[in-house]
């Protein structure tokens, strides 16, 4: 009997897709029944979303004042709290995720899977070690509550079709105050999110500059695709931190992803591996990017860039 | 602020290119250049600009490992930290292992901060930091990119897939880095020499914490499949003419 909680990760009030990847993820492991937490100073919409999730048996909702930002250290304990029932917690391989499953598994006193990229059964699973460079099985021993991160790029989303309860949740424990909210700074976008979208144009060193990123935006734009960067470009105050894209960043599964003058080091190379079709524009043809591109084009992508977006 | 101790991982040097054992018991370790986990170096030059700003008194560099990973603890030390600390122990150890470790390790130097990398890029498992926040009971400030102190709290920047977020927390507290925190100094000779000098002492991992069985057992170790080798086109028209053959274009 395998009972698995999933943490839900929320953007604001709203469901963040990758919840929907642990759905995925423990569905792929058989489980008996599939509950998602979800904690939040409002969770109503979050909830109603989960509710309608494939496969979910039931919601729960912790909603508190304290839960309004998602600090590790106040929603570790609740989680842990919630755990004991269960055979699997799981949560998302996001910065979400990565901040707050290790201590939840330290609170339950085990280790914890990160980066679940596939099923094996309901304890053994495969997870990418140096930077993807090897893929490593391991398996929890049966008397231990099996804690993860799903790495969202390995698995598709569940899909609507559910109709699960949602109940109110009491956690006793007792909540710290050494650790509070103060900011979140965010690069507001209107064009489709990084991490979800099916196309995504991304820019490195080679753009050259801050304005000149506005070659990658009109490209993007016309594709309606979102946009990323490499570790180069971003250092280099090209564009913000969130566009980052490769091991350190995001790592993402889009259908099509276009790399532009990144040279694709080993790092963000990690971050693009499940892209469906990568496509590569540079103009150093000895550039690592066309080893792992499907098509690649030499040239300046200050001519080419231009020339792509004005005839598609 | 009296102490900051900074947690550091011998790992394969990022340079070197991976490769799996064909028995798949492991990747190939022998011959290959080990150094210091980069994330874990960043944190070493996080807390000696902390001390070099007024704001501690010492830096304390310890790891975890077999007698080799000395020669880390050598370069934290060259870097600049007033002493080190090994945890020695033959076979290699989990996250929450080396948590448990580096929690009564704090419970002999009391810290006033934690410093380490966000993750080690060997096992990219990237809970050492927050398990050892759990079981200290004390605040984390995970993939920090700004750290300032004041006074009994930091204020912490944290990269986060929605941007950038700052919290405050009170000391002491767990800080892992991210890669935009500093640049890590270059180490130089007449340092190297110096560090030689430097308190090294040892203790046994046996000592510190009792054995809680294996936590996760890796079972196999296997490369990852290629992608397969793409085509090269010459115009922006044979992209186009590509795309639409793949159905990516209308």
């Amino acid at each position: 009997m395998s009972k698995i909680l999933i943490v839900a990760e929320l953007d604001g009030n709203s469901l963040n897709s990758s919840t929907r990847k642990c759905v995925a993820c423990a569905a792929a492991t058989g489980a008996d029944s599939i509950d998602v937490l979800i904690l939040s100073d409002q969770c109503g919409a979050a909830a109603a979303a989960a509710a309608q999730i494939a496969g979910v048996n039931k919601v729960l909702t912790v909603e508190a004042a304290h839960n309004a930002a998602p600090l590790a250290a106040v929603l570790a304990p609740q989680i842990a709290a919630a755990a004991p029932g269960y055979t699997h917690v799981f949560g998302p391989s996001t910065t979400f995720g990565k901040d707050v499953m290790p201590r939840v598994a330290a609170l339950l006193g085990v280790g914890q899977v990160s980066d679940i990229m596939s099923v094996v059964s309901d304890r053994s699973f495969t997870r990418p070690v140096y930077a993807g460079n090897a893929i490593l099985s391991v398996e929890v021993p049966a008397d231990k509550i099996v804690v993860a991160t799903v790495r969202t790029a390995s698995w598709q989303d569940a899909p609507d079709g559910g109709t699960a309860a949602i109940e109110a949740l009491n956690v006793d424990c007792a909540i710290p105050g050494h650790t509070r909210f103060v900011e979140l700074a965010s690069a507001a976008s209107e064009r489709p999110d990084l991490q979800t979208a099916k196309k995504v144009v991304s820019g490195g060193r080679g753009v050259g500059s801050e304005e000149n990123f506005a070659l990658i935006y009109k490209l993007a734009d016309k594709l309606g695709a979102g946009v990323g960067a490499s570790r180069a470009a971003v250092d280099a105050g090209y564009v913000a931190n969130d566009m980052q894209v490769g091991q350190t960043g995001k790592i993402i599964a889009p259908e099509l992803y276009v790399a532009i003058g990144i040279s694709g080091a080993i790092q963000h190379l990690t971050g693009i591996k499940d892209a469906g079709t990568i496509v590569a524009i540079n103009k150093d043809p000895e550039a690592p990017i066309f080893e792992i591109a499907d098509i690649g084009l030499v040239g300046d992508l200050f001519d080419i860039v231009p020339e792509l977006e004005q005839k598609l | 602020m009296e102490k900051i101790l900074v947690c550091i991982k011998r790992v394969v040097d990022y340079n070197v290119r991976i490769r799996v054992k064909p028995d798949g018991t492991g990747v190939v370790t022998d011959g290959v250049k080990m150094s210091v986990n980069p994330f874990d170096e960043i944190a070493v030059e996080e807390a000696l600009r902390l001390r070099e700003a007024g704001k501690a008194s010492e830096v304390i560099v310890a790891t975890i490992g077999d007698s080799e990973s000395q020669q880390q603890l050598r370069t934290g030390l060259a870097m600049g930290a007033d002493r080190a600390i090994l945890i020695e122990t033959a076979a290699g150890v989990d996250p929450l292992t080396a948590a448990h470790a580096f929690r009564a390790l704090v419970e002999q130097e009391n810290p006033d901060l934690v410093i380490m990398g966000k993750q080690a890029i060997d096992d990219d498992c990237n809970q050492t930091g927050q398990m050892l926040a759990a079981i200290w009971d004390r605040p984390q400030a995970t993939f920090a990119s700004k750290l300032e102190v004041e006074g009994s709290t930091a204020r912490v920047t944290r990269e986060v897939d929605a941007g950038l977020e700052t919290i405050e927390v009170d000391l002491p507290a767990v800080v892992t880095t991210d890669l935009r925190l500093n640049e890590p100094r270059y180490v130089k000779l007449p340092d190297i020499m110096k560090a030689k000098k430097k308190p090294l002492e040892t203790l046994q991992l046996a000592d510190l914490v009792s054995d809680t069985g294996e936590q996760i057992v890796a079972t196999h170790w296997a490369t990852p499949a290629a992608r397969s080798k793409g085509v090269m086109v010459s115009s922006v028209d044979e992209l186009l003419g590509a795309l639409k053959d793949k159905g990516l274009l209308a």
